[in-house]
């Protein structure tokens, strides 16, 4: 890796991982006694370990000019290699968490193994770790394609890769620390998100850089979903962590904001994290995978403007639907219903866009578990948004909110959407990136996806269940008029769809080891035709192929 | 439109320029507002900031993870009401740092706890929650008791308070850490200072049932004891508590 960079991208690197030894060294003796320290001092050792890194490759000769004539994709292999490694982890941590709420006693004694340390290990742990990477892998590839332009330099994709899984290291052992600001989907502290928007400006600039040098006229749909993902998400991340640290040696920190405005800031933020990371990012990763495996240019392109502009407009309304019924104001909850309701249509546009391109390519579907992959991906994206605009309407919210069937929803849309779309882009690309004829078991890929089917279809039923039960027992009354349940009785009827949920992990769960290992069978096992390629590699020698005529309307 | 929209594609700074516009709308028409309109948060004169034990005990709380299965907000709706008390006011989190509302209910609401049970059984049920609510899935958090509290940064702690809006007096925070051990230990001289900083009503008691040490489970106890008390505003008819002043 040191020996693709340039010498003067060595000499960068060095001062740029001197500089955060020396931040690191500053955190851990200014933090001593804290666990704010203890990040100071991973991220020295990460540093010097990154220094001798640099240092043991520095005299290698320099990378050939010819570089230049291809696409940079060492980036992307390592992205995906991390998002896969981040699933395994986050996974596994979601499905012992499951098992605790079953089996309380499964913590040990041990502060950091109950369940409220090791949740957000989990939530940050799929969403940041293996969403985050993958998106960002997904997004230097295509960037590149779509716009017929090498990355600019070699450098800058390696420091966004990096400093974004020392973030996510950092949120991760933190939370095992005790280290929150208890904001959900937005726990890490507040060095790690001042960490996380300088890694993002970066990341933001070598997108627009990538842009800049492109040969095609047209930025492709892709690229204005991750775009709209780098952007908002910054616009959220900064403005719903705004915080004042109790000093510069200590990790915690108090919010800016308190009571209705915090609640409202936060689930703001909580929701557009729903829809820019979880959505809007994937949607570019789907624009661009989907039509490719499929061999189906995108059905519409005006769908794809409408459906684009509304889901960049209408989600950043629908957060105050979290918040039906309480503290906020009422106008804010009509607001926030509204909106989501209305969010549907350009949720269906682009499930319908994305359903109707496989039209003609309906047999590859059926042989083609990559494909299938995707497929399934559109039709949980299109469930989960019709469900969430369902969820969203005041009366309905009264039931669900609170309970199981909110969690339900989240994995409809979280395994159901984004884990399925990621899998069948990381099942495509891992072919081309390292010049394999395909993957090395077809059937493996067979299997992970009945696996990650089943797991997800039982785990949205238990909780389906589970939750409407909830909600129900809480609200029935008894012939006096009193309250016919206690909440202790609730909860024992939740104890059958507890393991249910816990099941359905483990089959999502091993589904994504089999997919790692599959993985790594390709990348170990060296391809029969060493001079296959992907036509689309070279952006300067070769015609424009592939995804940039698959534009209509030029 | 789309003729338009086929110009716009081809300009970075265009689309750049689009997107943050687009998206800034809808959460600055519902946010900003909250800040301006002043019936947003009621008046409640009676309203106490917590006392540095109990700031403590809410931090092990988000420490913690908490937040993930218990909510503080009890809904506008009957059963909820007639459940866990009086619905939750603006007012009653208005020193929340972040607020704590939660969004799921694994465990039941906890927005009016305070004072509902005893503090042996709150000990009793940290160490373990199946001893007296034999079905229940809380982790056990027996370490509580063990773990001495660290006192040594309240001042900080309060002063950092102060800084995003809750008044805190110069005398709190200069009296932060004898005020937290005072007011777990009744009968030390340093119990007198709390009452006199945070009000006669404030609760003083050796929480863990030890006046002698200082506990986490101390911290955690008081501020489950302290939960939906900071002001009755809740307790008072609607028209009173919505009045302006």
């Amino acid at each position: 890796m040191v020996a693709e960079l340039t010498k003067n991208e060595r000499q960068g690197a060095l001062v740029i991982l001197l500089a955060l030894a020396v931040t690191g060294l500053a955190m851990a003796a200014g933090g001593r006694g804290d666990p704010f320290g203890v990040h100071g001092a991973l991220v020295l050792v990460v540093s010097i370990a990154g220094i001798f890194a640099v240092i043991g490759g520095y005299y290698a000769p320099e990378p050939s000019p010819d570089r230049l004539d291809s696409y940079y994709d060492t980036p992307t292999k390592f992205g995906i290699i991390a998002a896969m490694v981040w699933a395994v982890v986050g996974m596994a941590v979601g499905d012992w968490v499951a098992w605790l709420l079953a089996y309380p006693e499964w913590t040990f004694d041990a502060a950091w193994a109950s369940f409220g340390r090791l949740r957000p290990v989990h939530t940050s742990g799929v969403i940041f770790g293996f969403g985050g990477n993958a998106l960002i892998a997904t997004s230097f590839y295509v960037m590149q394609r779509t716009s017929r332009a090498r990355l600019p330099d070699q450098l800058t994709p390696w420091f966004v890769l990096f400093g974004y899984n020392l973030f996510c290291v950092i949120a991760a052992t933190g939370y095992l620390m005790g280290v929150t600001q208890s904001k959900e989907y937005a726990e890490p502290e507040w060095y790690a998100d001042i960490w996380l928007v300088i890694v993002w400006v970066v990341y933001f600039v070598l997108y627009l850089r990538t842009l800049n040098r492109r040969k095609e006229p047209h930025i492709y749909v892709s690229n204005w979903y991750y775009l709209a993902f780098i952007l908002v998400v910054a616009m959220l991340h900064i403005v719903n962590n705004l915080a004042v640290p109790i000093s510069w040696g200590s990790a915690k920190s108090y919010s800016l904001f308190s009571g209705v405005q915090d609640a409202m800031t936060e689930w703001w933020y909580g929701h557009n994290a729903v829809a820019f990371f979880l959505t809007s990012g994937f949607l570019g990763m789907m624009y661009y995978y989907m039509p490719k495996r499929a061999g189906r240019p995108i059905y519409s392109y005006r769908m794809s403007i409408i459906s684009f502009w509304g889901i960049t407009f209408f989600y950043m309304w629908a957060g105050s639907h979290h918040l039906h019924y309480t503290a906020l104001p009422q106008w804010v909850q009509s607001l926030g219903m509204t909106f989501s309701v209305m969010l549907l249509v350009p949720s269906w546009v682009s499930a319908g866009n994305a359903l109707m391109t496989l039209n003609g390519a309906w047999h590859k579907v059926r042989d083609d578990a990559v494909l299938r992959f995707m497929m399934v991906a559109a039709v949980f994206y299109g469930l989960s948004t019709f469900e969430g605009s369902f969820m969203a309407i005041r009366p309905v919210n009264a039931l669900s909110h609170y309970t199981d069937w909110t969690v339900g929803h989240v994995h409809a849309g979280a395994l159901g959407w984004v884990a399925m779309i990621t899998f069948g882009a990381i099942y495509a690309s891992v072919p081309w990136l390292w010049k394999r004829n395909g993957m090395y078991s077809a059937k493996l890929v067979e299997a992970h996806f009945w696996l990650a089917l089943a797991g997800t279809i039982i785990y949205v039923f238990a909780m389906w269940n589970s939750g409407i039960i909830q909600g129900l027992m809480w609200r029935t009354y008894n012939e006096s008029g009193t309250l016919a349940y206690s909440f202790v009785d609730s909860l024992v009827a939740m104890h059958p769809y507890y393991i249910a949920r816990a099941v359905g992990g483990v089959f999502f769960l091993l589904g994504a080891i089999i997919g790692f290992y599959n993985i790594w069978m390709t990348i170990r096992t060296a391809s029969q035709d060493e001079t296959a390629h992907n036509t689309a590699d070279h952006p300067v020698t070769e015609p424009a192929v592939g995804v940039p005529a698959l534009q209509p309307g030029e | 439109m789309f003729g338009f929209h086929y110009r716009l594609e081809r300009k970075t700074i265009g689309l750049v320029l689009g997107i943050i516009g687009v998206a800034s709308i809808g959460g600055f028409v519902e946010i900003a507002p909250l800040f301006t309109i002043h019936q947003t948060v009621e008046d409640a004169p009676d309203m106490r900031v917590y006392t540095p034990l109990e700031l403590a005990g809410r931090n092990i709380y988000i420490r913690e993870g908490c937040y993930a299965c218990h909510s503080q907000m009890i809904r506008t709706l009957r059963d909820e009401v007639e459940r866990y008390g009086p619905y939750s006011l603006a007012v009653e989190s208005k020193y929340d740092h972040p607020m704590l509302w939660g969004s799921k209910r694994t465990g039941p609401d906890l927005a009016r706890l305070g004072e509902k049970y005893s503090d042996d059984w709150h000990v009793a049920h940290m160490i373990n929650p199946r001893a007296v609510v034999p079905e229940s899935v809380m982790p056990a958090y027996a370490f509580l008791e063990r773990t001495e509290l660290r006192t040594d940064d309240l001042s900080k702690h309060l002063k950092a308070q102060r800084d995003v809006g809750v008044p805190y007096t110069d005398d709190m925070i200069a009296n932060a850490a004898a005020d937290a051990y005072g007011q777990a230990a009744p009968d030390s001289p340093a119990a007198d200072g709390v009452t006199k900083r945070y009000g006669k009503a404030t609760t003083v008691r050796a929480f863990d049932g030890k006046p002698s040490d200082l506990t986490e489970m101390d911290a955690l106890v008081a501020y489950l004891q302290i939960l939906g008390r900071l002001t009755d505003a809740a307790h008072k008819p609607v028209a009173t508590a919505e009045k302006k002043p």
